[in-house]
């Protein structure tokens, strides 16, 4: 299959990246070392192309409730201009996908999802949607930048005279940047402080080029998708696919903060009511490995009370470059709380691990 | 960087330098760029048979777990140790204090099949 580029791959090649097949899109894994550009985004700034994400619109009378139909959360919870996380799930709970929605105003939504979940939530939306509501797939017309770290609102300031510093977390707004129109929220997938910027693809070239001229001598480095993996583990954020899949649910994910059971009915509603009511039989825990070994996704965790009997697996693992001790998720029994001493199996021997509170890094405001 | 040319290559890019009955063994320029940040070498123990093409250890990176093949036949003699504190010596210096094992050349050691300098980089040119 022949993989997409964003618009952005001539800039990033230039400047070294190393690319990687991911979700259908050729994107660059690094441009550096990894362990670098992850301490240059918690220390001063980095700039993320992740053009490849989707961006689904539904406009129409019925648009909010239509919307709120297909995710956990409750839409009518926040206001026009607020972003609220969600999850997309099947009838029986599993999620199809996790997602950022924007809410414009009731007749008008964007939902941003992952690229390598992107025919699945066509799908699923295309099965689910109901109501005077129009669905439209602008993916691949819309580009997208992430400036994150503790100077990104300063660089951003800087660019735009000020204007977007008084956003608030997890809201939007709509105006130019280097003249360029853009759909500015300030958001993220790192843990940091910083903004998420969305343009047309075809004028996306002026805004890159005005972020990194303004960026770069501040200390600001181009960022690949896998600092930007270590970044979303050291906060907690899950990964669709690691953390979260057609076999997990929310609630197992700990993402019970982003289902709403008493708004009205929404796919997977009545699963995840059942699942509340019984509880879950595992969920989603932290661990630090007690000695150099590096639990990975996919490795067995056992329960060295209990024989080093296989009780679970790894979602996540790898080196926390910020903290310098290796960390992973898993889920596990819900019986395992934090503090509890676990196992992981490393290429057929156990090496210590502990399970830790989450997350693991958190920015101090 | 250029490989050096007083040293044998592998085709999974590890180097080899042979000394009298024993070769010293680490991976290369290549192969350490194509890993990213080293976080964790696995060696194999002191006095253990190694095969030619056979895994005997680990190499780990931030986003990557790769086998350290053995590039010859013999028995591990010395242990780079070094590296279980400095991984990184592999990133800064591959073919120097990077270096990984040293083992006691085999009767058939399978010195000869190695590649040059001169094919390795024309094999790394293949490669592209």
């Amino acid at each position: 299959m022949d993989l997409k580029r964003t618009p952005f791959y001539d800039r990033l090649a230039a400047l070294g990246a190393k690319f990687v097949p991911y979700a259908g899109f050729e994107m660059p894994v690094r441009f550096g070392a990894i362990t670098d550009e992850h301490l240059a985004v918690r220390r001063a700034a980095g700039l993320f192309d992740v053009s490849h994400m989707s961006e689904f619109w539904f406009e129409g009378r019925e648009a909010l409730t239509a919307v709120n139909r297909l995710v956990t959360n409750d839409l009518r919870r926040a206001k026009d201009g607020d972003m609220q996380y969600s999850c997309m799930c099947t009838p029986s709970g599993g999620t199809v996908d996790d997602l950022m929605a924007y809410r414009f105003s009731e007749t008008k939504i964007l939902l941003v999802m992952n690229a390598a979940c992107h025919d699945q939530d066509v799908a699923h939306i295309r099965e689910h949607l109901t109501g005077d509501v129009t669905f439209a797939d602008r993916s691949d017309e819309t580009a997208q930048l992430a400036l994150q770290g503790p100077l990104a609102v300063s660089i951003f300031s800087e660019l735009t005279d000020g204007r977007y510093d008084d956003l608030q977390i997890m809201t939007f707004t709509e105006g130019p940047v280097a003249g360029v129109p853009c759909l500015i929220s300030r958001s993220g997938y790192t843990g940091e402080d910083g903004y998420e910027i969305y343009c047309p693809t075809t004028q996306a070239l002026p805004l890159f080029d005005a972020l990194m001229a303004t960026g770069v001598p501040r200390g600001l480095l181009p960022i690949g998708l896998g600092a930007r993996d270590t970044l979303r583990l050291e906060a907690k954020m899950p990964l669709y696919g690691n953390e979260l899949s057609f076999d997990i649910t929310p609630l197992e994910a700990k993402l019970g903060w982003a289902v709403s059971m008493d708004k009205p009915d929404f796919v997977g509603q009545a699963a995840l009511a059942q699942q509340k009511a019984n509880g879950c039989a595992r969920h989603l825990v932290g661990f630090e490995m007690q000695d150099r070994h590096i639990g990975r996704h996919g490795y067995a965790v056992v329960d060295p009370a209990a024989g080093n009997a296989v009780v679970g697996t790894v979602t996540s693992g790898s080196p926390s470059p910020f903290l310098e001790k290796n960390i992973g998720l898993a889920y596990l029994p819900s019986r395992f709380r934090t503090g509890m001493d676990i196992g992981i199996d490393i290429r057929g021997k156990i090496h210590p691990a502990k399970i830790v509170k989450t997350p693991f890094y958190k920015r101090s405001r | 960087m250029k490989n050096p040319d007083d040293i044998k290559y592998t085709k999974s890019h590890e180097w080899v330098r042979v000394e009298g009955n024993t070769a010293t063994v680490g991976i290369t320029k290549f192969a350490v760029d194509q890993l990213g940040d080293v976080t964790l070498v696995e060696l194999p123990a002191m006095g253990e048979t190694v095969t030619a093409g056979d895994g005997m250890g680990t190499i780990e990176s931030v986003k990557a777990v790769s086998d350290l093949y053995a590039p010859i036949n013999g028995t591990v003699c010395a242990r780079n140790d070094a590296l279980e504190e400095k991984p990184e010596l592999v990133n800064d210096d591959c073919f120097g204090a990077g270096w990984m094992v040293k083992v006691e050349l085999a009767e058939e050691s399978g010195v000869d099949a190695l590649m040059d300098a001169a094919t390795y980089d024309e094999y790394l040119d293949s490669l592209d």
